[in-house]
C-alpha cells in the first residue's frame, strides 16, 4: 500500500524557487465509515491561487477529501489535521440554489457589510446574468442555475474554492461554455481551485496540476503542461492523459 | 342559418384535417387540465338542483328538510329583518379570534419544537397526546376551569385549531433538506440567518396546509360550543331552530357554514399563492 502513495508536500507543490505559504494543508487525513477506510492518510498542500482536479474513479473517495476540506464532515469518524482557509467556498453539482429566494438573494447568501447588494450585482453580471437579480431559480435553465451558484461561490472572494463535480449534470455544450467562464473567473479572482471530476479531459483542460484518487489514497500527482489558455492541441497533452487513464486503471486492452 | 352551421363545420374538419399530428398530441394529457372555479361548482349545483327537485315533487317533507328555494327566502327575510347579522357577527368574532390565538400557538409551538431539541422533547410529546383527545371531550374540564362564558369558548376552539397548524409546520421544519443546511454551513450563515432565510421560509408551505385546516376547523367546534350558555350566533340559532323544528333555518346556517368555510380557504389559498409564487408545481 504505502509503495503505491506518492508522497505530495510543500516541495512538489511550489516548484518555483519561492517557498509560498500553502493555503491547503491536509497531513494525515483519514475517514472511515464504519469499517471503510474512505480516506487512508492523505497530505496534500495547495498553493495560493493553484487549480488542482482531483479525478477518481465513483467511491474512490474524492468527494469525502473534498468534503473534509469544507468541513462538512464532522460527523464522520477520522484522523488527521485538515488546514483551509476561513474565507472558502463551495460549488456542488446541483447548484443548490434556495428556491424561495430571488436570484440575488442566493448570491449574496451569507454575504454581510452594506455592499452586499452591489458585490452581488456585479457577481452576476461577471457570470453573465446582470438584469435576472429578481429572476426565481425555478425560471433559469441548469445552466444559468450552476452561474448563479458559481457567482455565489465567487462573490465573498474566497481563498478557496471547492467544486464537486460542478458540471456533472450539464450538456456537453454548456459545460464547455462553464468551464471557459470558470477560467475566466479564476483567472481574475485568484482562488486556489479543487475541482473534484471523474472526466479525465475536464481536468486537462481545466487544471495546473491533477491528482488522482483510488481507495483513499493519493496516487498521482501530475503537473500539466502549458498555461491558460490551453492549447487543446499541444503534442504533450496525449501522453499526460495515456498516464492519467492508466494511473486511474483504464487502459486500451481492458 | 343551416349553411352557416355547415360552412363552420366544414371548416372546422379542414383545420383538424390540416395538422392531425398537433390534434392527436394535445388531446393526450398525463395530468389532467386545471379546473376552473366554474368546473368545481358543478357538482354541489347537481345536488342543489336534485334537492330542490325532490323538495318540490313531494319527496322530501318540509319538517324533515326544507327546499333550497324556502331556505333561501328564510334566509334573505331573516337578513331584512336584521336577525341575521348580529348572530353572524357574534360567531364570526368567537371563531377568528380562536383562529388567531390557535395559530399563533400552534405556529410558536411548532417553531420552539422544530428549531431546538429541547422543545421537541419538552412540546412534541404532550402535542401528541392532545391530538389523540377530542376536542369537544375536553368541554366539561374546559367548563368546570373557566365557566361557560367567552372565554371557555374561545379556549376551546383555539385549542383544537392550534393542532393542525402545529403538526404541518413542524413537519415542515423537520423535513427542511439537508442540501440547504449544508449550503447554510458553507456559506457561513449565522443560527438566526439559517432559520430566516432557510428553515422559515422551507417550512412556509407546511404551515399553509395546517392554516387551511384550521380555518375550517375553528367552525366545527363553534357549532357545539353555541349551545352552552350562549344568545347568539349561528349554532344558537340553529338549535333554537331545531327544538320548533324550522328545517328551514337549520339550511340556511349550515349554507352560512359552508360559505364561510370556503372564503376563508379562498382567502388562505390565496395568500398561500402570493408568498409561495417560487413553487412552480402542478395543479397550481
Amino acid at each position: 500500500m504505502t509503495d503505491r502513495r506518492t508522497m505530495i508536500d510543500a516541495d512538489t507543490t511550489s516548484r518555483d524557487s519561492e517557498r509560498v505559504t500553502p493555503v491547503v494543508q491536509l497531513r494525515a487525513v483519514s475517514r472511515h465509515y464504519g469499517e471503510r477506510t474512505v480516506l487512508d492518510r492523505v497530505d496534500l498542500d495547495i498553493g495560493p491561487g493553484e487549480f488542482i482536479a482531483l479525478i477518481g474513479r465513483s467511491g474512490s473517495g474524492k468527494s469525502t477529501l473534498l468534503r473534509s476540506m469544507a468541513r462538512l464532515d464532522e460527523d464522520v469518524a477520522g484522523s488527521g489535521t485538515v488546514g483551509v482557509p476561513e474565507n472558502r467556498s463551495v460549488l456542488f453539482q446541483d447548484s443548490r440554489l434556495l428556491p424561495w429566494q430571488r436570484v440575488l438573494a442566493n448570491v449574496t447568501l451569507g454575504l454581510r457589510g452594506p455592499d452586499a447588494r452591489a458585490s452581488g450585482l456585479a457577481a452576476l453580471a461577471d457570470v453573465g446574468l446582470a438584469g435576472r437579480e429578481r429572476a426565481w431559480p425555478n425560471a433559469l435553465s441548469g445552466g444559468e442555475q450552476q452561474r448563479v451558484a458559481l457567482a455565489r461561490a465567487l462573490v465573498g472572494e474566497p481563498d478557496l474554492l471547492l467544486a464537486d463535480e460542478p458540471f456533472g449534470a450539464l450538456d456537453a455544450l454548456t459545460r464547455l461554455r462553464m468551464h471557459r467562464l470558470l477560467l475566466r473567473l479564476v483567472a481574475e479572482h485568484r482562488p486556489a481551485v479543487l475541482l473534484v471530476t471523474h472526466d479525465v479531459d475536464e481536468a486537462l483542460a481545466l487544471a495546473d496540476r491533477v491528482l488522482v484518487i483510488d481507495s483513499g489514497v493519493l496516487l498521482h500527482d501530475q503537473p500539466i503542461p502549458g498555461g491558460q489558455p490551453r492549447d487543446r492541441a499541444d503534442p504533450a497533452l496525449p501522453r499526460v492523459r495515456a498516464d492519467l487513464l492508466e494511473a486511474l486503471g483504464v487502459t486500451d486492452d481492458s | 342559418m343551416t349553411s352557416q352551421l355547415e360552412r363552420d363545420e366544414v371548416r372546422s374538419r379542414q383545420r383538424v384535417g390540416s395538422a392531425p399530428t398537433r390534434s392527436r398530441i394535445s388531446t393526450r394529457r398525463l395530468v389532467p387540465a386545471r379546473l376552473g372555479p366554474v368546473g368545481l361548482l358543478i357538482g354541489p349545483l347537481a345536488l342543489v338542483g336534485l334537492w330542490e327537485l325532490a323538495a318540490t315533487a313531494g319527496w322530501l317533507a318540509p319538517r324533515q328538510l326544507a327546499a333550497p328555494s324556502v331556505a333561501l327566502r328564510t334566509g334573505y327575510q331573516m337578513l331584512l329583518d336584521g336577525e341575521l347579522l348580529p348572530h353572524l357577527a357574534a360567531s364570526a368574532q368567537r371563531a377568528y379570534l380562536a383562529l388567531t390565538f390557535g395559530v399563533l400557538g400552534g405556529t410558536v409551538l411548532a417553531l420552539l419544537s422544530g428549531l431546538s431539541r429541547v422543545g421537541e422533547a419538552a412540546i412534541d410529546g404532550l402535542v401528541q397526546v392532545k391530538r389523540a383527545i377530542p376536542t369537544l371531550a375536553l368541554i366539561p374540564l374546559a367548563i368546570l376551569w373557566l365557566g361557560i362564558g367567552e372565554t371557555m369558548k374561545i379556549v376551546v376552539i383555539a385549542s383544537s385549531v392550534f393542532v393542525p397548524v402545529y403538526i404541518n409546520t413542524h413537519a415542515g421544519l423537520r423535513g427542511i433538506d439537508i442540501r440547504y443546511v449544508e449550503l447554510a454551513r458553507t456559506t457561513g450563515l449565522s443560527r438566526a440567518e439559517f432559520i430566516r432565510r432557510v428553515a422559515l421560509p422551507g417550512a412556509l408551505p407546511g404551515f399553509f396546509t395546517g392554516l387551511r385546516l384550521a380555518v375550517t376547523m375553528c367552525w366545527t367546534a363553534l357549532v357545539v360550543l353555541e349551545q352552552i350558555n350562549a344568545t347568539e350566533g349561528i349554532g344558537y340559532i340553529m338549535t333554537r331552530a331545531r327544538d320548533y323544528g324550522q328545517t328551514d333555518i337549520i339550511v340556511v346556517g349550515l349554507v352560512i357554514y359552508a360559505v364561510l368555510g370556503l372564503l376563508s380557504d379562498g382567502l388562505v389559498r390565496f395568500a398561500e399563492r402570493k408568498s409561495l409564487s417560487w413553487r412552480r408545481t402542478v395543479g397550481s
